[in-house]
């Protein structure tokens, strides 16, 4: 253990702690946080799909046939805001923190107590807001934005959503400067910024957006509530406010934010297609500086949530061309995935099988994106079906499907045993079948005019919906099979996984026994030709 | 146990973060249940979740004052409190960045088009025909009454010069540390959380006086939203600097500082920096202009 011992206040920490308290409650091990975030995102992933197979099931047909619209409006709310920020905001923190450390040669985290207090902030965050369900009233049925004025004649649950926000935001902008620190600080030396995995970039850019944005969303529902508890005047035409200003900061974060579920989702595919193309990512620097352009202009396209709100011509025509923009720099990020793929010797293990999947379903996701972002389109489409369709394209088959990548090309990094190979590919082939049977009609029923958000809809769209709830049925129950796969490799696999698990796989991670020792580095390691991927990258 | 040279530190476990996170639940859960009046234990579990942290920083950061004088902080774990605290200092900048915008939004948008400018003009035919805007204004409704504002060129002058001199007496103490002069930088260093609560002394006297004389309260439309929010806030963090002041100078006072071994002193020292520049913006924004 010695040469991977970090060094401590006290000797005999070297292993991991003994005990439940002192191992999970006082972690402080990058390892054990980074595992804890992943099973409560997991926990979240099957809390807010379960909310979705409501919704999916009522929707089924039309009429009213299984929930009041009231307690309907509530799942539709608390299903974005789980999945948002319980489910793929959490598990891309937890592979942050179990991938980073072990990228870029450092020990641990920057700041590991703090570490622990991101994450715990979680599970007492989504307890503040899921207890609303119970709560004389119900919860905030009022959408995941939380517009105003509709918001504010939400009943009691609106101090706790809010507070439960507030938690939420403390442990993002707290687990972003943890990963800012890390990466800045605690690279082994030969680990330059430019020969960095792509994973680790997409997280550096990613925590800034981060720090820069849940900020603004705290004040954002900080005023909502002064609004609704104090008298405030914010979102009040009476009294010189305007609701207006809600959607204007709130999306302020929310543009960002969605690139912050994107970004981490682009890093892995970034890591998995070279490893099984057994090709250098193609382009690495252009790489580095599409994600850049993509964080500067998720800031300044903002208003693209809002083009049927009127605002003045000028500012649509902005915040239009701003928008199309930013289709340049995903563009190359495409090209260059398909490239690196190009003449490849490529084999299709599930995490190649995802990240391909990924690759063509969050393209179309993303050129949906470029039909909304057209404002005479967007007139059309704005709070239609098509909305929902576009952006779970982005979510389910782009960041869930980035995170699932991720866990099936590290796993068995992080438990020493191999998935079963089976198992995940009936996992993906059911998966990529079901999801676009799930999301694909809904671009058709959001064209033919379906609004989103209702229990209830007219007779000529039940073919559809109906369709898109059978996918949805088989698509949540697809994920058992995920989970199996997970207890199978923890506990029940009995393969060794070697330490480089993947043939093509380059980088420092791979350098490390399988599964890592507690404590990754103790001294940095030394960074000798061939231990990093990108070490002449151009 | 100083640690070798050329190897990473790994701190041990801790209890404190766990407890921060049950005494922040318990605070929010209490504030939650205050709001909407629904069992009247609300401030009590307020006033737990309160205390819970307050312990919980006297031992949190008692613990690592304490792994810091016995030397175990390399000069990398200097810079990773370093980084963690520039960041949580421009987390702060957007957060008040929201509340700015918010001001500049209302006056440079949303209340001309209230008044009909550009294409407010059928807003402002239909729904409030009289309200010609202006700043400050509490809306077409003119919501909390007829209120004058805080004029500027008074208390809040004093009270700018006030957190200005703060800022010199921080720096002064800070080059008395540096140069190892321990004497001179003790009464610089108390002096500046003296400043800062007599800041927040004046600014409460100048809530009362608005609330009492001018009629100018939270409720008095977008004027009244933007500025006490603006200058609560500012409060709360003078206040809250004010303490960690204070907690810097029991520390130089009881010596945990060296002349090159003093990360507390300067994150505290920024963070105060960064108190009186948004105290600069506010006194040019919200009570000059």
């Amino acid at each position: 253990m010695s040469t991977h011992a970090a060094t401590h206040d006290d000797a005999h920490h070297d292993d991991a702690p003994k005990g439940f308290v002192h191992r999970w409650l006082f972690a402080t091990n990058h390892k054990d946080i980074g595992t804890m975030y992943l099973v409560f995102a997991l926990v979240m992933f099957f809390v807010g799909g379960s909310m979705a197979m409501v919704i999916r099931a009522e929707l089924f047909e039309p009429g009213l046939q299984l929930v009041q619209p009231y307690f309907f409006n509530e799942l539709t709310t608390l299903h974005g805001l789980v999945m948002i920020f319980g489910a793929i905001m959490p598990a891309l923190v937890g592979l942050a923190n179990w991938q980073i450390p072990l990228m870029i040669g450092a020990p641990d985290m920057a700041l590991p107590r703090m570490n622990n207090l991101s994450f715990w902030l979680l599970p007492f965050a989504f307890l503040l807001m899921l207890s609303t369900l119970f709560l004389p009233g119900g919860a905030v049925a009022g959408g995941w934005v939380m517009y105003p004025p509709l918001v504010l004649q939400s009943g009691e649950s609106l101090a706790f959503t809010i507070f439960a926000i507030h938690l939420m935001g403390i442990s993002s902008i707290m687990g972003s400067i943890n990963i800012i620190a890390t990466i800045l600080n605690l690279r082994a030396p030969g680990v330059d910024l430019l020969k960095m995995p792509l994973f680790v970039w997409s997280w550096l850019i990613t925590a800034f957006l981060l720090i820069a944005i849940m900020p603004v969303l705290a004040g954002a529902v900080t005023m909502l509530l002064t609004d609704k508890y104090f008298g405030t005047n914010f979102f009040n035409a009476a009294g010189g406010g305007d609701v207006l200003l809600y959607e204007h900061i709130f999306w302020f974060f929310g543009h960002p934010e969605v690139y912050v579920m994107i970004l981490p989702a682009f890093g892995v595919i970034s890591e998995v297609i070279p490893t099984f193309a057994r090709k250098p990512l193609f382009g690495y620097k252009p790489m580095v500086y599409a994600i850049a352009s993509i964080a500067f202009l998720s800031f300044i396209v903002w208003a693209h949530h809002m083009f049927t709100v009127g605002l003045p011509v000028g500012a649509q025509l902005f915040f239009m061309y701003a928008t199309m923009l930013i289709a340049v720099p995903t563009g190359v990020k495409v090209f260059n995935w398909v490239a690196t793929m190009w003449k490849g010797s490529i084999t299709f293990e599930t995490p190649m099988l995802f990240a391909v999947s990924f690759v063509i379903l969050f393209t179309i996701g993303g050129f949906s994106g470029l039909m909304l972002g057209l404002v005479p389109a967007d007139y059309q489409y704005h709070n239609s079906y098509f909305v929902v369709a576009h952006f779970h394209y982005v979510l389910v088959t782009g960041a869930a499907f980035g995170i699932m990548t991720g866990v099936y090309y590290w796993l068995p990094k992080w438990t020493g045993h191999m998935y079963s190979e089976k198992l995940g590919k009936w996992h993906f082939w059911l998966s990529v079948i079901s999801v676009n049977v799930l999301f694909f009609p809904q671009h058709f029923l959001g064209l033919a005019g379906m609004p989103r958000r209702i229990p209830d809809y007219n007779v000529a769209f039940a073919d559809w919906n109906m369709v898109s709830s059978i996918g949805g049925f088989v698509f949540g129950a697809t994920q058992l099979l995920f989970v199996a796969n997970i207890i199978y490799t923890v506990y029940f696999a009995k393969a060794r996984a070697p330490a480089r698990v993947w043939e093509g796989a380059r980088g420092l991670e791979w350098e490390l026994p399988s599964p890592p020792p507690h404590h990754s580095y103790s001294t940095p390691p030394e960074i000798r030709p061939g231990m990093l991927a990108h070490e002449d990258a151009h | 146990m100083s640690q070798q040279a050329g190897s990473y530190y790994v701190p041990h476990g801790s209890r404190w973060p766990i407890v921060a996170a049950v005494g922040l639940f318990i605070f929010m859960w209490g504030a939650a249940h205050w709001l909407d009046g629904i069992t009247p234990e609300g401030p009590l579990l307020l006033a737990a979740g309160a205390a819970i942290l307050v312990f919980m920083f006297f031992g949190w950061f008692g613990e690592v004052a304490r792994e810091s004088l016995k030397g175990l902080y390399s000069a990398q774990v200097d810079l990773s409190f370093r980084m963690g605290m520039m960041w949580f200092i421009f987390s702060e900048v957007m957060f008040f960045g929201a509340f700015f915008g918010a001001l500049f939004y209302s006056r440079g948008l949303q209340v001309p088009w209230l008044a009909g400018e550009g294409h407010g003009a059928l807003t402002n035919l239909y729904l409030f025909r009289d309200y010609t805007g202006g700043w400050p204004t509490n809306g077409p409704d003119a919501i909390g009454g007829p209120f004058q504002i805080v004029p500027p060129w008074g208390e809040p002058l004093v009270n700018t010069l006030i957190l200005l001199s703060s800022s010199v007496t921080i720096t002064i103490a800070h080059h008395a540390l540096r140069d190892g002069n321990r004497r001179r930088m003790l009464p610089w260093l108390v002096a500046t959380p003296i400043l800062g609560m007599l800041f927040v002394f004046l600014q409460a006297r100048e809530y009362m006086d608005a609330y009492t004389h001018l009629n100018l309260t939270l409720h008095s439309g977008i004027y009244g939203a933007t500025f006490f929010i603006l200058t609560g806030f500012h409060g709360l963090h003078v206040t809250l600097g004010s303490i960690m002041l204070w907690v810097i100078a029991y520390r130089a006072w009881r010596g945990h500082f060296s002349k090159d071994h003093h990360f507390a002193f300067e994150a505290v020292a920024w963070y105060w920096h960064f108190v009186d520049i948004v105290w600069l913006c506010l006194f040019l924004f919200v009570y000059i202009m």
